[in-house]
């Protein structure tokens, strides 16, 4: 990264709730001073349609992530389990909705 | 609003230096991804030139969005009614968001914003040619977001596809807010056509006049002198080519045309039933090289008004992050004190 960045306001990442009842979703980042700052510019960054009812912003350098170089190592092993799955399971035809 | 300059301008040459085995594997696997067409994330590794490539498309697209917030930004005190004035503000505020998304995408391949933003303001990045051209009547707001805005959706809607993820993400939003720009624009043109005088009339006429050949160039040079597409066709960062595009265009906006009842200012434009599209004259590439290299009618003018808002707007960003700082303090020491 540049040596210039001390004056730059820290990143956010930005999530939004579309409607109540669904899940919050990443959607961005943008730069903020603050907390407060960075919601009312999530806010006209992000939702300026209606795409909100609320809106979660987290600082970029505080989220803790896997890594991808490792993504074989950390996700692979599920592969091989499919009776975790409910097809995996043969019933007969008049209870198959079960 | 839109990215053409991603293909114009200093351009990377992939590094020549010797690859050892390792980085040959990373780089087979990396091109193997990308022919089966998987997106790639902002942590995956990937080639040093196609991060540059990426870089400098993404960043360029970003500044053309900031830019062009300009020459609209002209006209929201002269709207002629508090309505065109409203939609005007939106669309403007769209821009600025759309270059905010986009910022955001080049930074997840790790360039600062202080450096992308260095780079405009110092002349070193370029944006799009079209912001060198001046609004010179209100008719210019509409054929703006008629045809260039048109333009841009058509570069744009293939992007929505690219390989690198956070581009395509960004570009997915842009494109579900960039119609409104399109049809606000074509319909206040109607309104015109439809109501207005012929006074009026004719500021439709010239404005078309005047912004038709430089939306053409907004596509870039043509393939043959694209020496770049190739590559990015590859990596699947563009999917169509300029030429493609530009004819895809014309093919679009000649019935717009026709049912607005203006001419587009081109004695050669005709149907070619043959090849089952539109023949169009010659663009004026010697123009288009001017512009994009620092000699359009707006260039000073852009880039001198872009770097004075960031200048003048410095102590709000210093006052706004040291507020942020002494917020912080007052809040450790209570902490402390607790």
């Amino acid at each position: 990264m540049s040596s210039n960045t001390q004056n730059e306001w820290p990143l956010w990442e930005v999530f939004v709730r579309n409607k109540a009842g669904l899940d919050h979703k990443h959607c961005g980042s943008l730069h903020a001073a603050d907390a407060k700052m960075a919601l009312q510019m999530a806010r006209d960054v992000y939702t300026r349609r209606q795409e909100g009812t609320s809106i979660w912003v987290v600082l970029s350098s505080q989220i803790v992530a896997s890594d991808p170089g490792e993504k074989g190592m950390y996700f692979d092993p599920m592969e091989d389990k499919v009776y975790r799955h409910p097809t995996f399971y043969e019933l007969p035809e008049s209870i198959n909705h079960m | 609003m839109y990215t053409q300059a991603m293909s114009v301008g200093p351009q990377d040459a992939p590094s020549s230096k010797i690859k050892s085995a390792d980085e040959m594997q990373r780089e087979a696997a990396f091109e193997a991804r990308i022919a089966a067409g998987d997106f790639i994330e902002a942590k995956d590794w990937m080639p040093e030139h196609y991060r540059k490539t990426l870089v400098r498309q993404i960043s360029q697209h970003a500044h053309s969005e900031i830019v062009g917030m300009l020459p609209e930004g002209n006209w929201i005190t002269r709207a002629p009614t508090l309505k065109r004035k409203a939609i005007l503000l939106a669309k403007v505020q769209d821009e600025a968001g759309h270059g905010l998304y986009l910022y955001s995408a080049a930074e997840t391949l790790g360039t600062s914003r202080d450096q992308m933003l260095d780079a405009l303001h110092s002349g070193k990045a370029k944006y799009s040619s079209i912001f060198n051209y001046p609004t010179l009547n209100w008719a210019d707001i509409g054929v703006i977001g008629w045809l260039v805005d048109g333009a841009a959706i058509m570069n744009q809607v293939p992007l929505c596809r690219c390989s690198y993820a956070p581009y395509a993400r960004a570009m997915i939003r842009v494109c579900r807010e960039e119609s409104f720009h399109q049809r606000q624009g074509y319909e206040s043109l109607l309104v015109m056509m439809r109501d207005g005088t012929a006074e009026q009339k004719a500021m439709v006429q010239d404005a078309v006049n005047r912004w038709w050949w430089p939306a053409l160039m907004m596509f870039g040079p043509e393939d043959k002198d694209s020496p770049n597409s190739e590559q990015s066709i590859r990596w699947g960062i563009k999917r169509v080519t300029n030429d493609q595009l530009r004819q895809k265009f014309v093919d679009a906006t000649v019935p717009q045309a026709e049912l607005l009842g203006i001419t587009l200012p081109d004695p050669d434009l005709k149907w070619n039933a043959e090849r089952e599209a539109h023949d169009f004259g010659k663009i004026d590439w010697a123009e288009f090289w001017r512009v994009v290299n620092g000699e359009g009618p707006m260039n000073r003018e852009r880039l001198g008004a872009r770097v004075k808002a960031w200048e003048d707007g410095a102590w709000v960003r210093d006052a706004a992050l040291e507020h942020a700082r002494k917020q912080a303090r007052k809040q450790a020491m209570k902490e402390q004190a607790a």
